[in-house]
């Protein structure tokens, strides 16, 4: 073992809020080693970033403060001024951060960006830091990076940008560099390359990486080892496989058995609940099960042939219609009551647009949808109104899907009354009920979105859907902004609500190991087109086309022991739905693999 | 870039068929008849049937309109009912001192408001940022007529350190007594706009990202300000100062009659209270044409500074 | 994770709404400063009968140009007019015409613009460009020409001025709706199956409301401003009726040796357009999100 590269004792960090200071990491010790990967994990409040920011002395000095003792390299870094700090960061200690769509800047090109670090540490003069610029760009494998000296971030992808991101850090060749959730924002087979691409580099470079991450999928694939942080704490430290194996801190056990594993539900039909672990005590709960069966022959609840729906895009003087957006091309399945059929796909493959078609909360273009019988697309105003009685929708941002202005009672309440189903008397109880019904007190009515928690809001919006009483729920990314834990309460209510009330549940999604879970079908989307569908296990276990394979294949797997041998660095980019205006998609032919299992022919 | 230029171009026409529209409209919904208005209840039917054949109004509103927005695309904007010499003639005459002094302000405004923007922002909450906010917002608060007889009673009254009236031009020494006074006036009300547009703007600039990721870079805090910062805060601002000038104009307007400056707004004032008509129809001209003009410039200016815009 | 948020009474929406908004003024006292002086201005204006020493009006041309002193405290004009009573009754025209004229604008220029954001598409191009150009033309010159048209009338004037304010009022209002309608809980309305102007009217507007009254009172400022500006032109309400800019209008022929005679209308302009800056600045600084959580 080599000695500790960074060495953190007794570090607390404390923000001012309102004048009051409080602590946001208390008392957390750890090392980083050199050249090995330590990851950070833990849920949002964990204090996770803000341990790394302190490192880095990124905090606004006005309302923080940081006591303890940080030494890097031999140095303690809470006592350097802030000019040796400077000459520190992005020399010999640099960071990458979660969000690539905003951690550059707009206004410069990206050569000049990365040559920055090179010009202020290294003392390179323009043309000599854009020549080791364009050797980095290609040392992380952008495409094409001569031409890309002189572009602007806006005409990159996410993925593009977050290589950007790591070659501006890896710029003077740091000695340790702080990845803080650098994958999170990409999608997964991006997100497979990156990771692949990070260890690679920090071989060649023999570095030292933190990596924050709150997926425990990504920890065993990458880290040495894991620190595991809650509520500002260092719960627990360990090597990675023994800290999978043998998890000792109650909320280490919660955490690794609520993340759901790609693989866990092999043999199983029928979708399963998580068994819940308290934080605290470490006692455990086993879910319900589940008695519902699927009437599969009976009339389908909801039948969608042959929809397309797609946005126009206007440019040139005369904003004329110059190309179109191919969100959603000629997609057909059927779904029954009491039935999860799963969408997955990437960013731009058209599942969310999917979902708002089917309610109409966007126009379709073409194609079929039939809802207990009645033809949706034909409704009037009125028709539609009812019709959306009947199937309703939840979204991904819990918070934004609720009015800041009104209490959760009045929300929940409002459908009711507006539809007319009960006067306010009755609607006030019902509300109680559904609180009750979705696990929060009924008392909690008079309060304000602000007041709840992110898993609680989610909850709420649930409660306000079930108050119409409709057949079928649109979940749009329903859980994926949910810390892990959350998450896994949120799915086992879904699952307890299907089983009671016999909904079926579109379930929109980007995270397969959670649709494995959750469904009885799956739908592959691929650039607006459905690639593959048919029974969960099927596509899972067996999947047939191409890019259901690439997509199983990118999927972290929270296992150390089944870490994936490295493999060649590849980069692609998610190609784009955006077509020429005289596009005519290509007639698409379908193999039948048996047991309601299709694949698109290629 | 060029779709985006050739975009704004034809916005800029059809903002000028519209103005020119509706100043057409607006000199003719007076109620009653204009020849009368201008004449007065004296005049005699033939002075005023005179007098509306002369503005054309005898004609119908079709071919009045036509005439109209030809004469004002080739230049002809009639003559003035009180000089009799052509309108064009009398508002180029002028239209030069209205340009400096509006251009010398802006001038002003930049050069105080943006670096002291900046470093309210920077040093939020401080001494600086408090002393530029109450600053600014006091020079937003003058009405500009009254903060210009403040400096002529100071300035030119009290301290005899400029004429009162001045309107000469002849020598370097004349040019500076006559437009400092008005030029400080509009500049500083123009910098107390522009201070605060950079301060609120660079506040939001200085949250973003990107922001952090340059300190993670290890660039210096006066690099991340100027070149990081202000260059993405110029965005912003540099709309709202195209937005500004329709006010600056309104402004230069004060303070030309506080100060007994020729240019437009002695040229208008004195034409709405001699009723004179056609004068003002070209006045109106001439401010449209000025407004698509600064608009143009602010377009180009917000296409270099952003390199977003070529996507559009 | 135990799920378990900060436990609350359950309170009523108009407490909150009061609470929000005691919370706004908190944070910035000069919002605090702004308003006690313009609610003075307003009881001064209200009380004027009762407060003028004169009646301001009256001539007494033996006291004419008189500076300020025991009789007259801020001495008189050219026709020996009291200068005070002249200012306290110029406070109710000024007061009349800038609440007017901005509630007017602000009612329809709000109604124009969450109308553009909510349609979007065409529709709102088409609102938007008529907006940019009214916008881009300068509001002092298309008022004076408006009032030298209609002829300088109360009503008049307030319509000039009101119409000159429309534009910003639409445009501050229709940047929220649209934000508001990416929102996701105006999707869960739709989805929901709530009218249009259901959304719009009990959803969105309470959302926005904050944002388009703190403009009102900055363009409340403006409006008093723009009619002080009028009025010193010379297209204010008719003479002999005392307003700020007319004072000023009329004393700047005496200005080299009356000085008092501008002093006084130009300080009462200035600082109720101060104050109601100090309260618009204020508040806008406490109600922006984009700035929250950074003390």
């Amino acid at each position: 073992m080599s000695a500790a590269l960074l060495s953190i004792r007794d570090l607390t960090t404390s923000f001012r809020v309102d004048g009051q200071w409080r602590d946001v990491v208390r008392h957390v010790s750890f090392d980083v080693r050199a050249g090995e990967t330590l990851a950070i994990v833990g849920e949002s409040g964990s204090g996770k970033s803000v341990t790394a920011l302190s490192i880095m002395g990124l905090l606004p000095q006005a309302n923080s403060r940081t006591t303890g003792e940080i030494r890097f390299d031999g140095r303690d870094l809470l006592s350097l001024p802030e000019e040796e700090m400077r000459q520190l960061r992005g020399n010999r200690l640099a960071m990458i951060f979660q969000e690539p769509m905003t951690s550059l800047n707009p206004v410069l090109t990206i050569g000049f960006q990365i040559a920055e670090a090179l010009i202020y540490h290294r003392g390179l003069d323009r043309s000599a830091a854009a020549a080791e610029t364009l050797r980095i760009l290609e040392r992380v494998r952008m495409p094409a990076a001569a031409s890309r000296l002189d572009d602007y971030p806006h005409r990159l992808s996410g993925g593009m940008r977050q290589r950007v991101m790591i070659a501006m850090s890896l710029a003077c060749r740091p000695r340790l560099l702080i990845a803080d959730e650098p994958t999170t924002a990409l999608d997964v087979t991006i997100q497979a390359e990156i990771l692949e691409l990070i260890k690679t580099l920090q071989r060649e470079e023999e570095m030292a990486v933190a990596f924050i991450t709150h997926d425990m999928g990504v920890v065993a694939e990458i880290a040495d080892r894991v620190v595991v942080m809650l509520q500002g704490e260092k719960v627990e430290e360990g090597a990675t496989p023994a800290l999978f194996k043998n998890p000792q801190a109650p909320y280490t056990r919660a955490l690794l058995a609520a993340v759901p594993r790609l693989g866990d539900m092999a043999g199983r039909s029928e979708p399963e609940p998580f068994v819940l672990i308290d934080v605290l005590s470490g006692a455990e709960t086993m879910p319900a099960k589940r008695q519902r069966r699927i009437d599969a022959a009976g009339a389908p609840l909801l039948e969608v042939a042959g929809l397309s729906t797609r946005f126009d895009v206007r440019s040139g003087v005369f904003s004329r219609v110059s190309a179109r957006v191919h969100a959603v091309e000629n997609i057909s399945f059927a779904l029954h009551a009491g039935e999860t059929l799963a969408l997955v796909g990437e960013s731009g493959c058209g599942k969310s647009t999917t979902g708002r078609s089917i309610l109409r909360l966007v126009e379709p273009l073409a194609g079929s949808i039939r809802f207990e019988g009645h033809d949706v697309r034909a409704l009037d105003r009125e028709g539609l109104r009812r019709a959306r009685q009947r199937m309703q929708m939840i979204f991904q941002d819990p918070y934004a899907s609720l009015n800041p202005r009104k209490t959760v009672g009045g929300a929940i309440a409002e459908p009711i009354i507006v539809h007319g189903l009960a006067g306010r008397a009755e609607a006030a109880e019902r509300v109680g009920a559904l609180l009750k019904r979705v696990g929060l007190s009924p008392d909690m009515a008079g309060r304000f979105p602000h007041e709840f928690s992110g898993g609680q809001r989610q909850r709420l919006c649930i409660a306000r859907a079930l108050a119409l009483a409709p057949k079928l729920i649109v979940a749009d990314e329903a859980v994926s902004a949910l810390d892990v834990s959350i998450k896994a309460q949120i799915i086992n209510l879904m699952m307890e609500l299907q089983d009671e009330l016999g909904l079926a549940f579109l379930f929109i999604s980007h995270d397969i190991a959670v649709v494995e879970r959750i469904s009885h079908r799956v739908a592959v989307m691929y650039l607006g087109e459905i690639v593959e569908i048919g029974p969960r296990a099927a596509i899972i276990d067996h999947p047939a086309h191409p890019y259901t394979r690439r997509l199983m294949a990118a999927v972290p797997v929270p296992d150390p022991a089944r870490r994936r041998p490295a493999r060649a660095l590849s980069t692609s980019d998610i190609p784009s739905p955006v077509r020429s205006a005289d596009f005519v998609p290509p007639l698409r032919r379908w193999r039948d693999l048996g047991g309601g299992h299709h694949v698109m022919e290629e | 870039m060029t779709a985006f230029l050739v975009r704004r171009c034809g916005f800029a026409l059809v903002t000028l068929f519209a103005v020119l529209t509706l100043v057409f409209v607006l000199v003719r919904i007076v109620p009653g008849d204009p020849a009368q208005l201008i004449l007065g209840d004296q005049a005699s039917r033939e002075t005023i049937e005179a007098l509306r054949q002369r503005l054309g109004l005898d004609k119908s509103l079709f071919e009045q309109y036509s005439v109209f927005i030809a004469g004002a695309l080739r230049g002809d904007w009639g003559t003035s009912l009180v000089t009799g010499r052509p309108v064009i003639g009398e508002v180029l005459n002028v239209l030069p001192w209205t340009i400096e002094l509006t251009l010398l302000s802006l001038a002003i405004g930049i050069v105080i408001g943006v670096p002291l923007g900046v470093a309210a922002a920077v040093r939020r909450n401080r001494f600086v940022d408090y002393a530029a906010r109450i600053a600014s917002l006091l020079g937003l608060s003058f009405p500009p007529f009254v903060s210009a007889l403040l400096l002529l009673l100071g300035f030119a009254i009290a301290l005899r350190w400029f004429p009162v009236i001045s309107g000469k031009n002849a020598t370097f020494y004349e040019w500076y007594q006559s437009i400092t006074l008005p030029a400080l006036n509009l500049g500083l009300i123009t910098a107390a706009y522009i201070t605060r547009v950079t301060r609120s703007a660079m506040l939001e600039v200085l949250q973003e990202d990107y922001v952090r990721t340059a300190r993670a870079k290890g660039v210096p805090w006066r690099a991340v300000i100027w070149r990081h910062g202000l260059r993405n805060a110029l965005i912003p601002v540099i709309t709202i100062v195209g937005l500004y000038l329709g006010i600056l104009i309104g402004n230069s307007v004060l303070t030309e009659i506080v100060f007994s400056r020729p240019g437009l707004g002695k040229l208008i004032v004195g034409a709405l209270n001699q009723r004179d008509y056609t004068m003002l129809q070209g006045m109106m001209v001439i401010y449209t044409l000025v407004v698509v003009i600064v608009n143009l410039l602010t377009d180009l200016a917000y296409g270099i500074a952003d390199p977003r815009v070529k996507l559009r | 994770m135990t799920d378990i948020a900060a436990p609350a009474k359950p309170r009523s929406p108009v407490r909150y709404l009061l609470m929000a908004t005691l919370r706004a003024f908190n944070a910035n006292k000069t919002s605090w400063v702004g308003l006690v002086v313009f609610v003075l201005v307003v009881m001064l204006a209200l009380l004027a009968p009762f407060l003028s020493p004169h009646d301001p009006l009256e001539q007494n041309l033996i006291a004419r140009l008189k500076g300020p002193g025991d009789t007259y405290w801020l001495g008189t004009d050219n026709f020996g007019r009291d200068i005070l009573s002249r200012l306290l009754y110029g406070a109710r025209i000024s007061l009349i015409i800038g609440l007017a004229s901005t509630a007017l604008a602000l009612v329809i220029g709000s109604l124009i613009g969450m109308l553009a954001g909510w349609r979007g598409g065409r529709v709102d191009t088409l609102i938007m460009q008529v907006m940019d150009v009214l916008l881009a033309f300068p509001s002092l010159i298309l008022g004076l020409i408006i009032v030298a048209m209609l002829g300088p009338s109360m009503i008049n004037i307030i319509v000039a001025i009101a119409l000159t304010s429309i534009p910003p009022f639409a445009r501050i209002a229709r940047a929220p709706t649209i934000a508001m309608k990416e929102r996701e809980f105006v999707e869960a309305c739709r989805s929901l199956g709530y009218s249009d102007a259901r959304i719009l009217g009990l959803h969105i507007l309470p959302n926005i409301l904050p944002e388009i009254l703190v403009m009102g009172s900055l363009w409340l400022a403006n409006a008093i401003r723009t009619e002080a500006s009028l009025a010193f032109i010379g297209l204010g309400v008719k003479p002999p009726a005392a307003t700020w800019g007319g004072m000023i209008r009329e004393g700047f022929e005496n200005i080299l040796d009356s000085s008092w005679l501008v002093l006084a209308p130009g300080a009462a302009i200035l600082i109720v357009v101060f104050a109601l800056n100090l309260l618009g600045d204020g508040l806008r600084d406490a109600i922006d999100p984009k700035l929250k959580g950074e003390a």
